[in-house]
């Protein structure tokens, strides 16, 4: 079962997702990004077949990562779908001045993403309610799940950069959905470290990559 | 350089709870830094989605597509108010609520004893408003949370007039997009008692009976609020504790 991430919490615990593979399924197309804005001002004016190319040129990343951090198929197709509804009524409010269009896009999915494994997880949790058992964590399995998604060519050498600690808490935050203070007690570091790591992480993968809004 | 700034990469990533969400947003409202910052980690965290590409089912393009026909894209946003007025605005709106409340008792207590003077239209007595009646309430009980950072809350519970009441101070808003939402808690039975208002300092009538409940409970719902609970909450206030 491949559908549930570890709760670092020790609420019943998800059988772990051994064997875990990034799917690397369609065709990355990240589409060229002006173009992609441009789709993005078109749709803000009631242009469903330019919303449609922009969903074309993005979906596989969308749906990729929204079935990352969710795993459950159904689950994901739930939330990329609201994603774009979501992306389509706000298409007037994206700002190219303040990044790409993908990454306007792809926050939106990631966003509603965490919050649809976190709802699943305080259901789950107020099922079994009040007395938790403390099942322990087996970090190392959490930490190996999630770093597999980071092997793709263009981002794995600025990946390699980065301190075990940083990698590690980035990749739980962003492929599983964890916070930060979660992260903090998976990768048994000192509350407050975690929050640091994610932040210098991001910075170097930033600066490393070129990123610049 | 205060702590609130190194959480833009943890917000980036959305990697904050829901408290911790809604305090950094007030903050980003008024911190261009930490606005920019939070831009490019978002950028730099989309692109590592390069790696986990996969080719979503011909039928979500069709829902997508068909979704998308029933609604108008929101206009875009014309108001160009800077952010730190807004929150300049918040905290002159600030006041400590039991003043609220003493003006109003005051109000009643002159009501009380010249109604036909202020009043000449109408010759019933002023009533108190719902609020009013659970606080003043011989049997009212309350219980107090401190959430730290994100305020402070108070609920005042009277089983006979089987209601109860809940009043913030400084009160973080909802993260965007979302609502605190108010539960009557019964031997782990969530019932809905409505949405809270967005605002810091309030008090507000919390809906359905309130007599049996052994708690009331606030948690964070999508807008327009949840049947049942879908996140945990974050404040609860134990009514079986107040004597």
């Amino acid at each position: 079962m491949n559908h549930v991430r570890p709760v670092p919490d020790g609420a019943p615990k998800g059988a772990p997702s051994g064997g875990d593979s990034a799917p690397i399924g369609g065709a990355p197309s990240p589409g060229d990004p002006r173009r992609l804005a441009e789709l993005l001002g078109q749709a803000a004016q009631g242009d469903q077949a330019a919303f449609a190319q922009f969903y074309d040129a993005t979906s596989a990343r969308a749906y990729g990562l929204a079935l990352r951090v969710v795993r459950n198929p159904a689950h994901a197709e739930e939330v990329t779908q609201e994603a774009y509804l979501d992306a389509w009524r706000s298409s007037a409010r994206f700002d190219s001045q303040r990044g790409s269009a993908a990454g306007w896009l792809l926050t939106i999915v990631h966003r509603k993403a965490v919050d649809r494994i976190r709802s699943v997880e305080a259901a789950t949790a107020r099922d079994e309610t009040w007395n938790r058992e403390t099942a322990p964590v087996d970090h190392d399995q959490t930490a190996e799940s999630a770093h597999a998604a980071l092997d793709a060519t263009r981002v794995r050498n600025a990946v390699a950069t980065l301190t075990d600690v940083q990698r590690r808490a980035v990749e739980l935050t962003y492929f599983g959905g964890y916070t930060h203070t979660e992260v903090a007690v998976l990768l048994d570091v000192p509350l407050g470290t975690a929050k640091t790591r994610i932040r210098d992480g991001l910075i170097r993968l930033r600066d490393l990559m070129g990123v610049a809004t | 350089m205060s702590d609130l700034h190194k959480l833009t990469g943890a917000y980036a990533v959305d990697a904050l709870d829901d408290i911790e969400r809604a305090r950094f947003e007030q903050h980003l409202a008024g911190c261009e830094d930490c606005r920019a910052e939070v831009a490019e980690l978002r950028e730099t965290a989309s692109l590592l989605t390069d790696s986990v590409s996969a080719t979503p089912p011909a039928s979500l393009r069709a829902s997508v597509l068909a979704g998308i026909s029933q609604v108008r894209p929101l206009p875009p946003e014309v108001t160009v108010a800077a952010p730190t007025n807004i929150s300049s605005t918040r905290a002159h709106r600030r006041r400590p609520v039991w003043t609220t409340f003493l003006v109003a008792a005051a109000l009643i207590v002159v009501a009380g004893v010249g109604v036909s003077a202020w009043s000449p239209w109408s010759t019933e007595v002023p009533r108190l408003t719902a609020a009013e009646q659970v606080l003043q309430a011989p049997d009212a009980e309350e219980v107090f949370v401190d959430l730290g950072d994100a305020g402070q809350a108070t609920v005042v519970r009277s089983k006979s007039e089987d209601r109860a009441v809940i009043r913030t101070e400084g009160m973080a808003s909802a993260p965007d997009g979302k609502a605190f939402e108010l539960w009557f808690i019964t031997d782990d039975e969530f019932t809905s008692a409505g949405l809270m208002p967005n605002e810091a300092d309030q008090t507000v009538v919390l809906d359905g009976s309130a007599a049996e409940a052994a708690a009331v409970g606030i948690t964070v719902e999508p807008e327009g609020g949840s049947d049942k609970p879908t996140t945990e909450p974050i404040a609860l206030f134990d009514l079986t504790e107040t004597t």
